[in-house]
């Protein structure tokens, strides 16, 4: 197995996407089905080789990067191209590449206006290498390249095939195509984010050492992580990488971007965009601001867990307000990534291992959601939800699967969504030593109560569209149910939402190692 | 792959074992997982079955029937205490998470409740559910339904226990919206809903509370701890805030499933489904987990927080006596039965809370029958004259002679008349309360008995005496219905005989049965504090008695002749009380209330703040990195002097031009400009920080 060694399977897992999408490319535009299958193809062998990757990982020691190499990149600044997968970027990895193949399985029949397909999936592919990318790089340039790397596909994907209703700007009375609103604003609003993240960076590398010695490695730097909390710039420092991740994530107040961005973005965009690239803002805080700048990660925990409640409960309630379905759904992600920032907020092991099965719960229950939302507006051609109802009449099948996923969405135990609702407020409870643990049960009552509402907005959502009598306006439509497309990218989501809830140790076996290792580092370097 | 799955496996022990149990035990997980493989069968085959699924759902509660029953048998023999778990994760170094289950009395008392009167019903079902809609996945439902229930009784640890808790309360919401065509019905499972995940907020803070503070998430773990006053393993805890908060917590999640004053709301509307799933939830399977998890806790609440005992007796004490006066008021058949439903809880709740673990789970145990049997008996009668209402109602006896003696019997115990199961389980409640020295709790639960049996006399002289006042010609129902009212007769009959004071068979017969408490207690700690009289309390059986046949009395004489109207006859019963009683106290008014303001004003204002408050700064800061980029570049290319000239004039068509920009797709000059910034602060940075 020497072809596994040196990274070959990682870089072929960030990099085969890339090449994957140069073949689309070449392909001519008449021959819809070769680039089709070259796409999916090159998505299928990617799927592969992560289950290869989770297969040779060594599980023992989870803690430790693996199947990973370190090469010199840009020697002039010490940037290596350093790739490795642990514990916690390995659940990630697996599910970037299985959400991928989901997305062009379903893109098959499924194109949205101006059509394009093969346009479209060279920015599916050309984004799976970001996301792929930011889950391994270990290295602070890389992992920052690959970082804004998806903001490119994302911001033409919106852009283009997005919603093409006019749209106003409150207060500034203005109208505009919803797309191109939500594509800027998505575009600008997290470069803005990722700007003073990569000033942190660069400051973290100009005090990693003397010229000549300084690096952008990451373990390198989480061995400094003494030294450099100690800086008097470290708060700072910090602020810089909340800014960017937290725009990513989105935590409130940072997330307007996302309710537009969302519900503008055609079906798979949401999908990718819900899936896989909100946790790249989490993953960006368990992988570099947690670890490098203990010090700070614990003056800026009670913030962050405030910021969480206030989002869940924001979240929720902006949910019970929505007309549109997608916007609801979209907003829904506030709240529900309000749980992954609470539990990284408390510093435990609990919280840590509660927000990547959150975020991997999240992944496939809200990309879930969108798909049978896209598949609905496909459908009815509206998202309002006062002129739908009776759904589960109309399309017994769609309205089971969106009944099943709402109620995973919702956090009812024993599929999915549960595991990190419930390990985030067990952490709460109990935050790491020297965290107010007044402050931090108070967050987790109030975390609780915003269960409650998300129940309410989905039940909610269930009753107006899936129950009830189906409006006179579809009377005499023929509805198609779920088709062959569909049924092959949701029916994998479908199994992992019951087999992550029945059997978390599909994710909390990999992560768990991990995160005890950075707990106690973390906690040992505060000392 | 097996490389991965035994990755998984390294990190610790796979399986936990405690007590003693034997093959029978080993698997008595078949009986969780029953329901869940019906539930699939059901949904992927169903439709092609002639009772579109129900055979399925039949045979899985045989199943379930008559392992349960074996269990039972097996643990009133050997006094069996057996525990199995299953890791399916773990935090960090310390706790584990687990499916697990319990083989002791408690459980395999449960699994036997549930199973009778699961099997039954699901019987009756396949008659009452005929030609009904949807029926493949209301069969589907029902048995994940009970599925739910299972994982939950058969819990090891709290975290299991919220699972099944949770799910049931799903399922409850599925079959209670059966018919959701109907706004009502879909409404009404989503009270149902709310109302329990409200109540579940204090379990599943409760159950971190006392999980995280012990360090463990089985109960086992919990329970030693609360039963360790003396030593240094109970010390940090007793006497503590969080020993108590937590057991309150609980508590707090029992009165929603358990539907306790005045978090019951949910269970009168919870009618709106089908009358099966009635007779099951208030039997079995749901609001039973409540008055379960207190059993379960019970050294917790008996031992350790005891200072949450006196909340929980003034909270059972009110159920009781409360909700079971409003059972007078009620038109729908249905409704009565709910109200005595919540009211018996009440009772339930009191003597656990009291340290009646015996008289309460006893009167759990024969009220699954007689509760049952009075709901396949109404719905016996619903299915008869198509109506709800007893208003439709009268004279039935001639019509539906076998659902009127299965009604009268299910009523009788219901009143507390001996010999039937009734008396038998109330009267040790009320000894518990006398023992413990709840003199006025005591009186109430002896006034609660006299409306009980008022309102039950009330119910039967309208449905089944006087005239018929409905339409249509009302007919006796099938065997597939009636065969189970008559098995649910014959327990409401005899189950009171499994606790009678004196009552043992001794070694020499087959089941060596020693009397209910035995091997209901067979945990070491379970008994403790339990008072459970070894004959009957003559006395307090007197004044039960002279209530019950009070309530009859009077209750005949009030509605055993015909009157013109309904409302006229209710207002002569109760004058002042007719209208708060009418209201149900207006607490559901309070609750759409609060629901209206959080679903309204409140969604609203913060929909609003998203759009007028964060997005306009958002915009803001878009519009004036536009005017930034649009004066870079004046500037930049037309010169100082002029640019400082045109500068004024693109403040004005900022706006304008920005979305121009927009509109012909050019981001660069933003990023560019963002990215001018980026690097100005670089060069700051460095220029400060590297000396």
């Amino acid at each position: 197995m020497e072809l596994l060694d040196n990274g070959t399977v990682l870089s072929l897992i960030t990099f085969l996407p890339l090449v994957g999408a140069l073949v689309v490319g070449v392909i001519p535009r008449a021959r819809e089905e070769a680039y089709k299958w070259a796409a999916l193809l090159t998505a299928l062998v990617v799927g592969v080789l992560s289950v290869v990757m989770a297969v040779q990982f060594d599980y023992g020691s989870s803690a430790k990067f693996q199947l990973g190499t370190d090469l010199p990149w840009i020697e002039s600044i010490g940037s290596n191209f350093h790739i490795g997968v642990d514990g916690i970027s390995l659940p990630m990895v697996v599910l970037s590449a299985i959400i991928t193949i989901l997305a062009i399985i379903y893109s098959w029949d499924h194109w949205e206006e101006p059509r394009n397909p093969k346009a479209f999936l060279i920015l599916i592919l050309l984004l799976e290498t970001g996301m792929n990318g930011t889950f391994v790089a270990l290295d602070l340039i890389l992992f920052f390249i690959f970082f804004e790397l998806v903001l490119l596909p994302m911001y033409f994907m919106i852009g283009i095939w997005g919603d093409k209703t006019p749209r106003t700007i409150a207060m500034f009375n203005l109208t505009t195509e919803t797309r191109l609103y939500a594509s800027i604003k998505f575009f600008l609003f997290t470069l803005f984010g990722s700007a003073f993240m990569l000033l942190s960076f660069l400051g973290l590398y100009f005090n990693s050492g003397d010229a000549g010695s300084r690096t952008f490695d990451i373990p390198k730097l989480i061995e400094m992580a003494p030294q450099l909390s100690a800086l008097p710039i470290a708060g700072w420092l910090f602020a810089g990488m909340f800014l960017g991740f937290a725009v990513k994530v989105p935590m409130w107040p940072f997330h307007t971007w996302l309710p537009d961005a969302h519900t503008a973005a055609p079906t798979v965009g949401s999908v990718l965009l819900a899936a896989i690239l909100l946790k790249l803002g989490s993953y960006g805080f368990i992988r570099i601001a947690l670890p490098i700048l203990p010090e700070q990660a614990m003056q800026w925990a009670p913030t962050i867990a405030i910021l969480a409640v206030i989002g869940i409960i924001y979240g929720s309630l902006a949910c019970l307000a929505q007309t549109d379905m997608k916007r609801l759904i979209a907003f829904s992600s506030v709240g529900h990534m309000g749980f992954v920032m609470l539990g990284i907020s408390t510093l435990t092991e609990a919280g840590i291992n509660a927000a990547i099965i959150g975020m991997v719960a999240h992944g496939i229950i809200t990309g879930m959601l969108f798909f049978v939302a896209g598949s609905m507006h496909h459908r009815y051609h509206t998202r309002d939800m006062a002129r739908l109802g009776g759904n589960a009449t109309l399309m017994p099948k769609m309205g089971f699967i969106l009944g099943f996923i709402a109620m995973a969405s919702l956090g009812l135990p024993g599929l999915a969504g549960f595991w990190g609702e419930f390990m985030a407020l067990l952490g709460a409870f109990k935050p790491a030593p020297g965290l107010p643990v007044g402050l931090f049960q108070t967050a987790m009552v109030i975390g609780a109560i915003g269960t409650v509402l998300t129940a309410g907005y989905l039940l909610w959502m269930l009753q107006k569209v899936n129950l009830g009598e189906p409006k006179e306006e579809w009377a005499g439509h023929e509805f198609h149910d779920v088709d062959r497309y569909e049924m092959a990218a949701w029916v994998p989501l479908l199994i992992a939402t019951v087999a992550i809830g029945v059997y978390p140790k599909i994710v909390l076996g990999s992560t768990n190692g991990a995160v005890k290792e950075l707990v106690s580092t973390l906690l040992e370097n505060l000392a | 792959m097996t490389n991965l799955l035994l990755a998984f496996a390294a990190e610790g022990e796979e399986l936990v074992e405690f007590g003693h149990g034997g093959q029978l035990q080993e698997w008595a997980w078949l009986i969780l997982v029953a329901p869940f493989i019906a539930y699939v069968l059901i949904l992927a085959y169903g439709k092609k079955l002639k009772y579109e699924g129900g055979e399925i759902a039949v045979a899985m509660m045989a199943f379930v029937f008559g392992y349960g029953l074996l269990l039972w048998l097996d643990t009133i023999r050997n006094h069996t205490v057996f525990e199995k778990a299953i890791e399916i994760g773990r935090i960090g170094d310390g706790m584990v998470l687990e499916w697990g289950w319990v083989v002791d009395g408690l459980s395999s008392m449960m699994y036997f409740v549930v199973g009778t009167v699961g099997l039954l019903v699901f019987i009756y079902a396949l008659g009452y559910m005929k030609g009904e809609r949807r029926n493949t996945f209301f069969y589907a439902s029902f048995s994940l339904f009970a599925g739910a229930m299972l994982v939950l009784v058969a819990s090891a640890n709290l975290a299991q226990l919220i699972v099944g808790w949770e799910l049931v309360g799903v399922a409850s919401y599925l079959l209670i919206g059966h018919y959701w065509e109907d706004k009502a019905n879909s409404s009404a499972g989503m009270k149902a809903f709310f109302t329990n995940k409200v109540a579940d907020v204090g379990l599943i803070i409760g159950a971190l509370a006392l999980s995280v503070s012990v360090g463990s998430f089985r109960i086992k773990d919990i329970l030693d701890v609360a039963t360790h006053q003396g030593d240094a393993l109970g010390a940090p805890f007793f006497g503590s805030t969080v020993a108590v908060a937590g057991a309150l917590l609980l508590f707090f999640g029992a009165m929603g499933k358990s539907a306790q004053f005045p978090l019951h709301i949910w269970l009168p509307d919870a009618m709106a489904g089908p009358t099966p799933v009635s007779a099951l939830m208030h039997a079995a399977t749901m609001v039973t987990a409540g008055i379960y998890l207190m059993a379960r806790m019970f050294p917790l609440y008996q031992e350790m927080a005891t200072a949450a005992r006196p909340i929980m007796i003034a909270v059972g004490a009110a159920t009781l006596f409360l909700t079971g006066l409003i059972a007078l008021v009620q038109d729908d058949i249905k409704k009565v039965l709910a109200y005595s439903t919540v009211s018996q809880l009440g009772y339930m709740m009191v003597a656990i809370a009291a340290g009646g673990y015996t008289a309460a789970l006893f009167h759990l145990f024969t009220h699954a029958f007689f509760k049952a049997l009075l709901f396949l008996g109404a719905g016996s009668v619903i299915h008869g004259v198509h109506s709800n209402n007893m208003s439709d109602m009268g004279g039935l006896r001639k019509y539906m002679p076998r659902t009127f003696w299965t009604f009268i019997i299910g009523s009788g115990a219901l009143a507390g008349i001996i010999p039937l199961a009734g008396f038998f389980s109330k009267d040790e409640i009320l000894g518990t309360l006398d023992y413990g020295g709840y003199t006025a709790v005591l009186w109430i639960a002896i006034a609660g008995a006299f409306v009980t049996a008022f309102y039950m006399t009330r119910a039967v002289a309208l449905t089944f005496f006087g005239e018929y006042k409905g339409h249509g010609h009302p007919h006796e129902s099938e065997g597939l219905m009636t065969v189970p009212l008559m098995v649910l007769a014959f327990f409401s009959i005899v189950a009171g005989f499994v606790n009678m004071p004196g009552f043992k068979f001794g070694e020499s017969i087959v089941l060596r049965y020693t009397g209910f408490t035995e091997w209901l207690a067979t945990r070491d700690f379970s008994p403790l504090g339990d008072h459970h009289p070894e004959s009957l309390e003559w006395s307090l059986a007197l004044y039960g008695t002279i209530a019950a046949v009070g309530g009859i009395a009077l209750g005949w004489m009030f509605f055993g002749k015909d009157a013109e109207t309904q409302e006229a006859r209710d207002r002569v019963s109760i004058p002042v009380l007719y209208p708060l009683l009418r209201a149900k106290y207006y607490l559901d008014d309070v609750a759409l209330a609060l629901v209206g303001v959080i679903k309204g004003p409140a969604a609203r204002f913060v929909d609003w703040t998203n759009t007028y408050v964060f997005d306009t700064i958002v915009n803001s800061f878009g519009f004036a990195a536009g005017w930034l980029g649009k004066f870079v570049y004046n500037v930049a290319d037309q010169g100082v002097i002029d640019g400082v000239f045109n500068g004024s004039a693109g403040i004005a068509s900022a706006a304008g031009g920005w979305l121009r920009k927009i509109q012909t797709g050019k981001i660069q000059q933003y990023a560019g400009a963002l990215v001018v910034g980026a690097v100005a602060l670089v060069v700051g940075f460095v220029l400060f920080n590297i000396n």
